[in-house]
């Protein structure tokens, strides 16, 4: 039933970050990194089954074609506050805010993030930007969707534009704060002997990600203030009937919410990377590709943004220049898909289920990718654009990518988390329950938006009807696949079988300390003296408990 | 292929088909990538399962041949992709000069359009097969969009500006039109057909039906009404530029820039006139937002369109049927 079993019966230790303090204050006051991130860990999870609960209502209203179960106004509140759930409280904190926020510490060999307070702060910031906008989804709710395309949402929607804008405007600077810390840490308290190029590719792929959400946020803040004052002040920055320019919101949005993807994806990416070379016991390939390529997609994506205005009426030149980076931001991706296939290569590959999600992501997320390349031919582009193919393609990578990766990750570390190894049986059911519930639900939408089934849609021609019936179908099992985890990973916080703590095992800092570690991460000062990924040999006992 | 299930769009546009070879090559690609990489990773993965917990493999040593390898290859077949993309865009772009002109103006939840002919249609738009078809979109409220997915066009209509699509359909029968931006509660019900006839028969129901006002008279009547004629008189004595034959052309504006008299141009110089004042004359013209509606300032187009043409004909429609 458990992960693995090691010859010598671990023990809990007697001080870990859990126990060193039970009251509300020990953890609402906490700047331990990862205190913040279990504080994280239950917030995005809450928002997760939240979003969720708003997809199911979705996909049970579109199993007919006539909206006969809720009226419009609530059907298009209910994909509005679907985005904006799953985009700016889970998608966007989930791996940096959780895994990030736990691990970056432990794999530097730092006690703690740069600015433990600041940390803090940007959990708040978080919390007050989520309390803003369920306040507007519950009062009245929102019906923008989450893209709050102008001049909809500043001169026509009757909804809570502002309040929920105000929620994302502090939500933002959660994503900054975390950024800003995740940069000074990794650059400034790297334990000696660390060097860059001995870096966790995790590492590498948050760095990456940092520089996004610094750059990017503050115009997707500055984006949503001008929405707040033109419908508040009647100011023309985008109502043409006041003198506005409606595209000129869509160039400012998609400034940040194209490279807010790459925040999604890159530490994905990382967590993948991780994955792949722990459980094929060999050095990644082609580490300092892999590393760099995150980099490149990191500058790449703040010059493809109006790739999502290919049919807006922007000049052909203007789309062509666009299109042709689109293109080239596929390649960094492709070169990481290429070499973690590689890293299995002559390596001894096991089965656990961290390398099942790693595995089905490789699978989902070359199907994302590539269904990419359709979007960034310009005059394919303009038969698929805003249909159920776009659904279909960004769920490949949000959901079959990312949350496949997320999934991974929380496996990989749970034993380092909490102390306790998870129910292997299960966890290995799930994931396969997983990956068929996705495929079932997103495969029919790509057939579904190429035969032109437009994305909002709360009617649908009858024609549509069995591939909609298909997809809510495998709507209901992914949500059995992600219910299925929530119940066993609560269940082994208390039941589990005790964690060793290296348990798989790993290279890496995090696990050269104790399982759950001390709130100080590491007794002695590590001191780093190998290459990254060695696993030529067994990795050496944990040394810095 | 069953009716009632279809899993492929019907092909009913002269462009329909170059789309649906770069979506097939597409597929190609997605395909061979997603089983080369699919088959490599089980392959590997169960050709080097771990046999034994105290398996430590030796390592490999990455190779720069094959990074760079899988490097130019991919960006070699995005080059293609890219080409192909970009040329059939140039295609849906370039509207040809015969096409018959159609004005659209999206409100919510309707689709307005009319024939240069004066026949006004919602919600359903008669054309002839054979012919290619020029739409002109803007928008009353919010962003909306043109989408006929059997013909695979799609042209957002915006408020404040002029967007052009053309098709050409290529058999007969009726084809969906969505509106596919998001705009507001109705928006899934902002819907309605294409109906594609033989030109015989477009030419029957075109003839049919109340005679109409064709946009170039309603706009001459706007004209009148509105006493532009004051100031933009045929003669060059009034205090704004002539119109005759301005449509089209290159003028040259105040502070030596120049511009075209598109439909863009023409319309912001009837709703915001200082925005781009011609060479020679004061910015003295009053706007007429808010005094005109979006379909006026289509018919007062058309008519200033219709004066480059020879006098005689000033009934005659741009581009309309002969």
């Amino acid at each position: 039933m458990s992960a693995v079993s090691t010859p010598r019966e671990p023990q809990i230790p007697k001080e870990h970050y859990l126990n060193a303090g039970y009251g509300v204050k020990s953890w609402l006051l906490t700047t331990d990194h990862k205190r913040i991130a279990i504080l994280y860990l239950a917030s995005v999870t809450f928002m997760f089954f939240l979003g969720g609960l708003y997809a199911a209502a979705i996909r049970l209203e579109l199993v007919t074609p006539p909206g006969d179960l809720v009226l419009s106004e609530t059907y298009n509140k209910l994909f509005t506050g679907h985005g904006v759930l799953m985009v700016f409280f889970f998608m966007i904190p989930t791996i940096p805010a959780v895994l990030g926020n736990f691990l970056i510490p432990l794999m530097v060999g730092a006690k703690d993030l740069a600015f433990p307070r600041i940390n803090l702060l940007s959990w708040y910031c978080y919390v007050v930007g989520a309390g803003l906008v369920l306040v507007a989804l519950v009062e009245g709710g929102l019906d923008t969707g989450w893209t709050f395309y102008t001049p909809y949402s500043t001169s026509f929607s009757n909804s809570n534009v502002i309040l929920a804008g105000l929620g994302i405007f502090a939500a933002g600077f959660s994503s900054i704060l975390t950024g800003l810390n995740f940069i000074v840490t990794i650059h400034k308290m790297r334990a000696p002997g660390l060097t860059w190029f001995r870096l966790p590719l995790f590492v590498w792929a948050h760095y990456a990600t940092s520089i996004i959400q610094i750059l990017g946020t503050p115009v997707i803040a500055v984006t949503v203030l001008l929405v707040a004052v033109e419908r508040t002040f009647k100011f023309g920055f985008f109502d043409p009937a006041r003198g506005g320019d409606p595209i000129l919101f869509q160039h400012l949005f998609w400034f940040y919410s194209h490279p807010a993807v790459y925040i999604m994806i890159l530490p994905a990416m990382g967590v993948i990377s991780e994955l792949v070379t722990c459980f094929s016991r060999k050095k990644i390939f082609g580490y300092s590709f892999i590393a760099a390529s995150s980099l490149a997609i990191a500058v790449l994506s703040f010059l493809v943004w109006a790739h999502h205005m290919f049919v807006s009426g922007l000049s052909v030149y203007a789309s062509l220049i666009f299109s042709a980076l689109s293109f080239l931001v596929a390649i960094p991706s492709a070169i990481k898909v290429f070499n973690w296939t590689a890293t299995l290569y002559r390596g001894s590959v096991s089965w656990q289920t961290p390398m099942l999600y790693a595995i089905g992501f490789i699978g989902l997320f070359v199907i994302g990718g590539l269904t990419g390349l359709f979007l960034a031919a310009i005059g394919l582009d303009v038969h698929v654009t805003d249909t159920y193919f776009i659904v279909a393609h960004f769920h490949y990578v949000m959901v079959g990518s990312v949350v496949m990766a997320y999934m991974g990750g929380l496996h990989f570390w749970w034993p380092k988390i909490t102390g306790r190894l998870y129910p292997e049986w299960w966890a290995r059911v799930s994931a396969a329950i997983i990956f068929i519930g996705f495929n079932l639900t997103f495969f029919p939408q790509f057939v579904l938006g190429y035969l032109g089934m437009p994305r909002r849609y709360h009617y649908y021609p009858p024609e549509f009807q069995v591939l909609n019936v298909m997809s809510s179908a495998g709507a209901s099992i992914l949500a059995v696949g992600y219910f299925i985890p929530m119940v066993y990973f609560t269940w082994s916080m208390r039941y589990g079988k005790v964690a060793p703590a290296n348990p798989w095992p790993a290279t890496g800092l995090e696990w050269q300390t104790a399982s759950p570690p001390p709130t100080e991460n590491f007794a002695v000062t590590p001191t780093v003296t190998e290459e990254v990924y060695d696993y030529t040999k067994p990795p050496k006992e944990p040394v810095f408990v | 292929m069953f009716s009632g299930f279809p899993l492929f769009p019907e092909q009913a546009s002269t462009l329909a088909g170059s789309v649906d070879g770069l979506y097939f090559f597409l597929i190609g690609v997605t395909v061979f990538f997603f089983v080369a990489i699919s088959a490599a990773l089980l392959i590997f993965a169960v050709k080097y399962r771990r046999r034994s917990p105290s398996e430590w493999p030796e390592e490999i040593h990455s190779s720069l041949l094959l990074e760079l390898a899988w490097t130019i290859v991919p960006f070699l077949i995005t080059i293609v992709i890219f080409v192909w993309g970009a040329t059939l865009f140039f295609s849906m772009n370039r509207p040809p000069d015969n096409a018959i002109e159609i004005s659209v103006v999206g409100k919510r939840w309707m689709w307005k359009l009319q024939h240069m002919t004066g026949q006004r249609e919602i919600n359903q738009l008669h054309i002839p097969v054979g012919r290619p078809v020029r739409l002109t979109l803007t928008s009353e409220d919010v962003i909306h969009s043109f989408f006929v997915p059997a013909f695979r066009v799609k042209k957002d209509a915006v408020p404040g500006r002029y967007n052009v699509m053309w098709f050409e359909a290529t058999k007969a029968g009726r084809y969906h039109l969505f509106c596919a931006e998001y705009c507001g509660t109705q928006h899934s019900r902002m819907i309605g057909e294409i109906v594609a006839m033989e030109p015989a028969d477009f030419q029957t129901w075109i003839q049919g039906g109340p005679a109409a006002e064709s946009p170039v008279l309603a706009g001459q009547k706007l004209f009148r009404e509105l006493n532009c004629v004051t100031c933009h008189r045929p003669d060059s004595q009034g205090r704004g530029p002539v119109l005759d034959e301005v449509a089209g052309s290159t003028v040259r504006l105040a502070g030596g820039a120049t511009a075209v008299a598109d439909e863009s141009y023409l319309r912001e110089s009837i709703l915001v006139p200082a925005a781009r004042i011609v060479d020679g004359y004061q910015p003295i013209m009053p706007t007429y937002q808010g005094q005109v509606s979006e379909e006026g300032v289509l018919h007062l187009i058309a008519y200033i369109q219709s004066l480059k043409r020879p006098p005689a004909g000033a009934a005659v429609p741009a581009g309309g049927n002969k």
